[in-house]
């Protein structure tokens, strides 16, 4: 049914939805990035109004947190883990390759919008180091052959 | 009668392709009309045999592994329905020895169970500790648990039974039980792997720590690097709730109590209790001052138990066979069994559950059988990313809490991180002081700006740039954010750094001459 509502309503509906939990904003935000994949900037003065804040305290929340964007991401996200476990099996090598491969840095997004590539601190997939997630699919003991092979088949199940 | 056959679904093993594995299982079974159920358990802890398949034999489960696709229409013509010796068995999955000599209490279930059935985890031995708790008087549940000698497996190591006596003794129309599932330290992923595989024994704890101090909600505060436990947690919640498990009357006693799970945003600070405590009430994860504590005002302002996934899931079993049985594993101060995770460079990676007292060499060769890449192990970091890195010289260390804090280490959540000698210590020590600089909260001082600060000192300290002044003022550096830190995260990330510096000097260019 969202899709034949503006982006305004889709914010609106989110908001009712989840707006009487206690501590609703995260719970808010979270609904917002999984509908819209981002946190338009719309979205603030309608939070606020309905919670109660000022547009700096959301604006504040939404910024202390990596995970929150507020630029529409590609089509896929690629989560690199940079923690310990994996660098000592070598992921600083997979950064690189990464980079190279997508063309892009973190918190960027390749030209044909088709990846965005982000860096997390820990996947908990310590025991097949390196790790990354695409989306929700993890991957372990990634390669960067094997990343090439991943980044092939996420594009054509596209 | 169908033939039982695993495929785990923790997400490390569909990580390596586990999911898959069980389609091609099922699709093969079908194709070759072969009666076979298949469960999607939660995984036992043997990273390097993952994905680990598993047959129910009237000999009791054995297992394959590690089984890739192509390997499923072999494993079928070789026999494995029925438990036939081939090139991926390994034997019966009891008798193998890295299991086998393990003390599972906490993980009892992790691997055995299907993890979203109820009726499964009732049937082995769930629940019990729930059904003898409601015989109890609130307070006997608190000194039950306070007997166990369980203390936090979060890091920080405090008494449990004496965190939830002051909450009980607290007058409130309300008060919470907070779990903090927002474990971010590399290197560890039990709380992973027991929401993921045995999310019951997370619920059943947290209903009976709102048994013992009369806290009627329940949140689960959960890394949202973790979708899989997601999941399962909101499966197993809802199945709670269906069979009167939760709710407003726990199975007919008139006793409530209500369980949500709550997705943080990935910000490692939160997992300090109290940022998480403001992240749960809908702002910044600033971290709190102490005094007042979370357990006398906590959340929205209500006495708060705030405990770690572990430490949670520890309870139904020291319920069910009583604070005794579980303080009789361990040592000294550090009671009952400690979850231990090897990751990193090891040849063998996986989750070892074992009492207190165990050395970090025992764990590195003995289970590990050292590292993954053949070459020496040269450093290991216990604890997560504000934990210390340990030269080979201290790998005698037993895993206590207070032998860890003897050498300046902490055991912190169990985590053993091995790289081999090819790791350069002064990039890992920048890379502390770098972490913290991107997750600090941002609220003291030290930490907001001497992480970024020591970044650059390090910085120095590599280009060789008046290297001993340098030394003198990176220690000096630490000295504040250890001593003059809000919480946690600053006031450790010193340990990395300056047991980096202490044990590799060389990695910082230092010579024999000026070392110290």
């Amino acid at each position: 049914m969202t899709e034949n509502m503006t982006r305004e309503q889709r914010i609106q509906a989110v908001i009712e939805s989840l707006k009487d939990k206690p501590g609703a904003l995260l719970p808010i935000l979270h609904g917002i990035q999984d509908d819209l994949g981002y946190i338009p900037s719309e979205a603030v003065p309608a939070i606020a109004s309905e919670l109660n804040l000022s547009r700096a305290e959301v604006h504040g929340v939404i910024s202390f947190y990596h995970y929150f964007r507020q630029t529409p991401p590609g089509k896929h996200t690629i989560y690199l883990c940079r923690a310990e476990s994996c660098q000592s099996m070598n992921a600083e090598a997979l950064e690189a390759h990464a980079k190279k491969r997508l063309g892009i840095d973190y918190h960027q997004t390749s030209d044909d919008k088709t990846f965005s590539l982000e860096p997390v601190y820990c996947l908990g997939q310590c025991a097949c180091s390196p790790a990354i997630m695409v989306d929700e699919e993890v991957y372990g003991r990634v390669t960067p052959e094997r990343f090439d092979e991943i980044v092939e088949a996420v594009k054509e199940e596209a | 009668m169908s033939t039982k056959v695993y495929v785990p679904c923790d997400s490390s093993a569909q990580a390596l392709g586990a999911n898959r594995v069980a389609e091609v299982i099922g699709a093969e079974a079908a194709k070759r009309g072969a009666d076979i159920e298949l469960i999607r358990n939660g995984s036992r802890g043997l990273f390097w045999l993952e994905p680990m398949v598993e047959v129910e034999t009237p000999q009791g489960r054995v297992s394959y592994g590690p089984v890739r696709p192509a390997d499923v229409p072999t494993l079928f013509d070789e026999g494995f329905l029925k438990g036939s010796q081939s090139p991926l068995f390994i034997g019966p999955t009891d008798e193998i020895g890295y299991l086998k000599n393990q003390e599972r209490l906490t993980n009892a279930r992790v691997g055995i169970t299907d993890p979203v059935s109820l009726d499964d985890y009732i049937a082995h031995e769930g629940y019990r500790g729930l059904r003898r708790a409601l015989e109890m008087q609130p307070i006997d549940i608190v000194q039950e648990v306070t007997d166990s000698g369980l203390r936090g497996r979060g890091g920080a190591a405090f008494p449990t039974g004496i965190k939830w006596k002051t909450v009980h003794d607290c007058k409130a129309d309300q008060k919470y039980i907070v779990c903090n599932a927002d474990e971010g330290d590399s290197g560890t992923f039990s709380d992973r792997m027991a929401m993921e595989g045995d999310p019951f024994v997370l619920i059943e704890g947290m209903t009976i720590a709102g048994l013992a101090v009369g806290a009627t909600w329940g949140y689960i505060y959960l890394r949202v690097e973790y979708p899989v436990a997601h999941r399962h947690l909101n499966q197993a919640i809802e199945a709670a709730y269906a069979a009167g498990y939760l709710g407003d009357d726990i199975l007919g006693s008139g006793k409530s109590f209500h369980l949500e799970v709550r997705l943080g945003a990935g910000a490692y600070v939160c997992g300090e209790e109290t940022s998480l405590l403001e992240s749960l009430e809908g702002k910044r994860g600033l971290v709190r001052f102490k005094p007042p504590l979370p357990a006398i005002e906590g959340l929205f302002g209500k006495p708060t138990v705030v405990n770690n996934v572990v430490s949670l899931a520890s309870v139904p079993i020291i319920l069910d066979k009583g604070g005794a049985y579980y303080r009789d594993f361990g040592m000294g101060r550090s009671r009952g069994t400690l979850p231990i995770q090897l990751a990193g460079n090891i040849k063998r990676p996986g989750l070892v559950e074992k009492a207190f007292g165990i050395s970090l060499r025992e764990l590195l060769y003995d289970y590990g059988g050292g590292s993954a890449s053949g070459r020496p192990i040269r450093a290991v970091q216990v604890g997560g990313p504000l934990g210390a890195y340990l030269p080979e010289s201290q790998f005698d260390t037993p895993l206590d809490y207070e032998a860890f804090s003897a050498i300046s280490a902490a055991l912190g959540h169990g985590g053993v991180v091995v790289f081999d000698d090819t790791v350069d210590m002064a990039k890992m020590a920048r890379y502390a002081m770098e972490f913290c600089a991107i997750e600090s909260c941002g609220k003291c001082t030290p930490c907001r700006i001497g992480s970024t600060r020591g970044v650059e000192v390090i910085d120095r300290i590599i280009e060789g740039k008046q290297r001993g002044r340098n030394e003198e003022l990176l220690r000096d550096l630490c000295d504040t954010l250890l001593n003059g830190s809000l919480c946690a995260l600053g006031g450790m990330i010193p340990f990395p750094v300056l047991s980096a510096l202490e044990h590799f000097p060389e990695d910082f260019g230092a010579t024999k001459t000026h070392a110290a």
